[in-house]
């Protein structure tokens, strides 16, 4: 009697809960993609509506790669869940101003294929996707991606950014220039406030948690200001870490990635505060004028190890 | 006192849709009299009761129909008179069939209650004693006999007894509707119960979204050194026992121990309300106090039910469920158990009947783990359910087992809020099975 009426019941058998949350993960990447919108705005502000090829380039091709693979391989084709158009979107907005579109074109390919299909797809790669292409860029044409063209709205053609002129030149840009973006630097990292917007925006809708960006912001700024207080003309204030190059970027869209940070509170303070302090030396002792991209995929590479020591206690277990 | 309510929490858990407008504002109800009810043997944790009727036998109201098995057993009593139809295996309302005893209706249901006991000298003995004769079972959901937890081990000693009345599963308001409509009963069988225990300190404690009832009861017991109402942040899974003795006392129950170890015994309201009526009333524990309710179901109730009353019973009498209808649940929506047998019968500790439209169970499409780590944010038991459930997956029980899969209470916190919609809860259940089978086994 009980098999035939399991047959015949119009009603689901399901395991409990009964009801979900609104969170679904193709709601949480257009989130992301809405918060990205003011970083897109800002990019075609400051260095004209044309950049808007290299934001399209780096979307399509990774969506194309993504689907190609997925084919290839005979998985279910899940563009429509948007991460990749996260890829392609992070990409473009790390890369410089009138970056050669063919460049871009590779670059999404290798995000997207080598970054995150080879790991098996979303939610099993180690290397944030986008960085990866970024970090290929920076290795395959080091000249071409730091070619920088100035912000509209100062004549030039090309000029260096403020973290070169530090480096290089000893000079510091003004913070209120760092602040609205008008200088030069990779297309969606320049302006701290249109950052700060979809920043806001990610921690409002409950995203991103405040853990790494606080840690980094936090670290950056002590661990900078050590250096400034003992030599303020050689070395930057803290407030310039913070604005200058991509580490608003990255402590906001990069480093608080899902897949690619760690999963337990005590983790990520840990993972914020070394990414803050790894860029800090970079800039003022490496060879290269900014660090943010390669001090997060520094720390990418040991979220399992933090994962494994910061696991938290189970309640009520002796400690 | 919002300083204050900050404290009386515990960290992680959820804030789902309450939807429990849909019938706080309603009286209880008492169903009519069904024509047929089905009594399983088994209606609480612990050995089944052992039948002492066969078929065609008349019952009366208030009869014994099966007496308790061992320590850990109850006696079931018929809620109504009439004549035995059957003593078999039925499906029932906990996802297993069961042995039951199906009784036909001659529609009386008047019961002649226990003799009366002198309430203002009964002593310690006296309340559990009347308490086992009665078959009460704790009503939060466990169903676990109430003697036996008023009957603590020697070497335990019990400082502190909470009444729960925080109802944090949403939709359910059995237990408001009690609290506002019979405060006073309630209060007396908390005292009984405290009493059963001789225990000096009690609290009753409640959700903040329950602030007339909080009220209702501060006053009752206001000259009342004893006992305290507390007030409880809304969230689940507040009720949860661990949760509540967290949040009340700041004491932590270790994994695998029980709330006396921590010296604290736990009842339900509803069950405060069952101690009243057998000692007071000397009425035992033959029907079940339930919410109705979900967008599924034509008109939401709050219903006292014989127990044994068929769902069907039920539903029809709360107008029958619409086109929409997708999961009947008995019990509530983050913990309660799919029907698929309308027929089963309502139990000793059902609480609710939800009937869930796509709407409210909000599944998506599930994706891979996203590592998010919410799963993790939310769990109240500090445990990493995501991993968990790939342990249970993978079929790495041992490392399942260090990682604390037997603490799990499957409250479903973190199923609900996963983004990838993968069904943690399901896997970590099946972990635990296929390990205690594995034991059993080897």
């Amino acid at each position: 009697m009980s098999e035939n009426s399991l047959i015949n019941s119009r009603f689901e058998i399901a395991k409990s809960p009964h009801i979900h949350s609104n969170w679904s993960t193709k709601q949480v990447m257009w989130l992301v993609i809405i918060a990205l919108i003011p970083c897109i705005i800002s990019s075609i502000i400051f260095f004209g509506i044309a950049q808007i090829m290299i934001i399209i380039v780096s979307v399509l091709f990774s969506i194309a790669t993504e689907a190609l693979i997925k084919t290839v391989r005979k998985q279910k084709i899940t563009i429509n869940d948007g991460s990749v158009i996260i890829t392609g979107l992070l990409l473009a907005l790390t890369l410089p101003p009138n970056f050669s579109l063919v460049s871009t074109a590779i670059g999404a390919i290798v995000a997207v294929g080598i970054g995150k299909e080879v790991f098996g797809g979303l939610g099993f790669n180690i290397f944030n996707p986008a960085l990866v292409g970024r970090a290929f860029l920076q290795a395959a044409f080091p000249v071409s991606i730091t070619t920088w063209t100035n912000p509209n709205f100062i004549d030039g053609i090309s000029s260096a950014t403020p973290l070169s002129l530090m480096k290089f030149d000893n000079k510091f840009e003004p913070i209120n220039s760092l602040f609205f973006g008008n200088v030069s630097g990779s297309l969606g990292e320049t302006s701290a406030i249109a950052i700060l917007i979809g920043g806001i925006f990610l921690l409002a809708t409950g995203v991103i948690n405040y853990r790494i960006p606080l840690a980094m912001v936090l670290s950056a700024t002590i661990f900078g200001g050590i250096f400034w207080l003992i030599n303020p003309t050689n070395y930057p204030n803290p407030l310039f870490h913070l604005f200058a190059g991509g580490f608003l970027f990255g402590a906001v869209f990069m480093a608080t990635d899902w897949v690619t940070s760690p999963l337990y509170a005590k983790g990520m303070w840990i993972f914020g505060i070394t990414i803050a302090i790894v860029v800090i030396l970079i800039r003022l002792f490496g060879g290269l004028p900014e660090g943010v991209m390669y001090s997060i995929l520094l720390l990418n590479g040991f979220v399992p190890l933090i994962n494994k020591y910061t696991k938290p206690q189970i309640f009520g277990r002796e400690k | 006192m919002k300083f204050f309510s900050k404290n009386n929490s515990f960290k992680g858990g959820v804030h789902p849709s309450e939807y429990k407008l849909l019938t706080s504002n309603l009286p209880i109800e008492r169903l009519p009299n069904p024509e047929k009810i089905i009594l399983p043997l088994s209606q609480h944790i612990g050995s089944p009761s052992i039948p002492l009727v066969a078929k065609k036998d008349e019952v009366t109201a208030g009869q014994l129909l099966a007496k308790e098995n061992g320590a850990i057993s109850v006696p079931i009593y018929s809620p109504i008179s009439g004549k035995v139809l059957s003593l078999g295996i039925e499906d029932t309302t906990s996802s297993f069939a069961k042995e039951a005893i199906t009784i036909q209706s001659t529609g009386n249901s008047e019961i002649t209650p226990f003799p009366k006991l002198d309430v203002e000298n009964i002593s310690d003995t006296e309340i559990r004693e009347r308490v086992k004769l009665a078959g009460i079972v704790g009503l939060g959901g466990a169903a676990f006999p109430t003697h036996f937890k008023l009957t603590p081990p020697k070497d335990k000693i019990i400082d502190y007894v909470i009444l729960n009345g925080c109802e944090c599963e949403p939709y359910l308001t059995r237990d408001y509707r009690l609290m506002i409509e019979r405060p006073q009963d309630l209060i007396d069988g908390f005292k009984l119960i405290m009493k059963a225990l001789n225990v000096q300190k009690g609290a009753i404690a409640i959700e903040d979204n329950k602030n007339d009832a909080f009220e209702l009861l501060k006053d009752i017991v206001k000259y009342d050194q004893s006992i305290s109402v507390i007030k409880l942040k809304t969230k689940y899974p507040q009720g949860a026992e661990k949760m509540i003795i967290k949040a009340i006392l700041n004491r932590e129950v270790p994994p695998g121990k029980l709330p006396i170890d921590v010296g604290v015994v736990i009842q339900n309201v509803a069950t405060a309300i069952s101690v009243y009526e057998a000692i007071y009333l000397g009425i035992p524990q033959t029907s079940a106090t339930l919410t109705v309710s979900g967008l599924g179901i034509k008109t939401p109730k709050n219903l006292i039910v014989p127990i044994g009353t068929p769902l069907n019973d039920i539903l029809e009498f709360c107008g029958g469920i619409t086109e929409k209808a997708k999961r009947i649940v008995v019990g509530g929506p983050m913990m309660g158990i799919t029907q698929h047998n309308l027929s089963a019968p309502v139990m000793k500790a059902t609480s609710g009947i939800l009937v869930l439209t796509e709407e409210e169970i909000n599944q998506f499409e599930q994706t891979n783990c996203l590592r998010c780590g919410k799963c993790i944010e939310v769990c109240p038991l500090n445990l990493v359910p995501t991993r968990l459930a790939q342990l249970s997956k993978l079929e790495k029980l041992g490392e399942a087992e260090e990682n604390g899969i037997f603490t799990c209470m499957e409250c479903g916190t973190c199923a609900y809020i996963c983004p990838a919609n993968i069904p943690l809860v399901q896997w970590i259940a099946s972990g635990k099975q296929k390990i205690s089978k594995a034991k059993k086994a080897g």
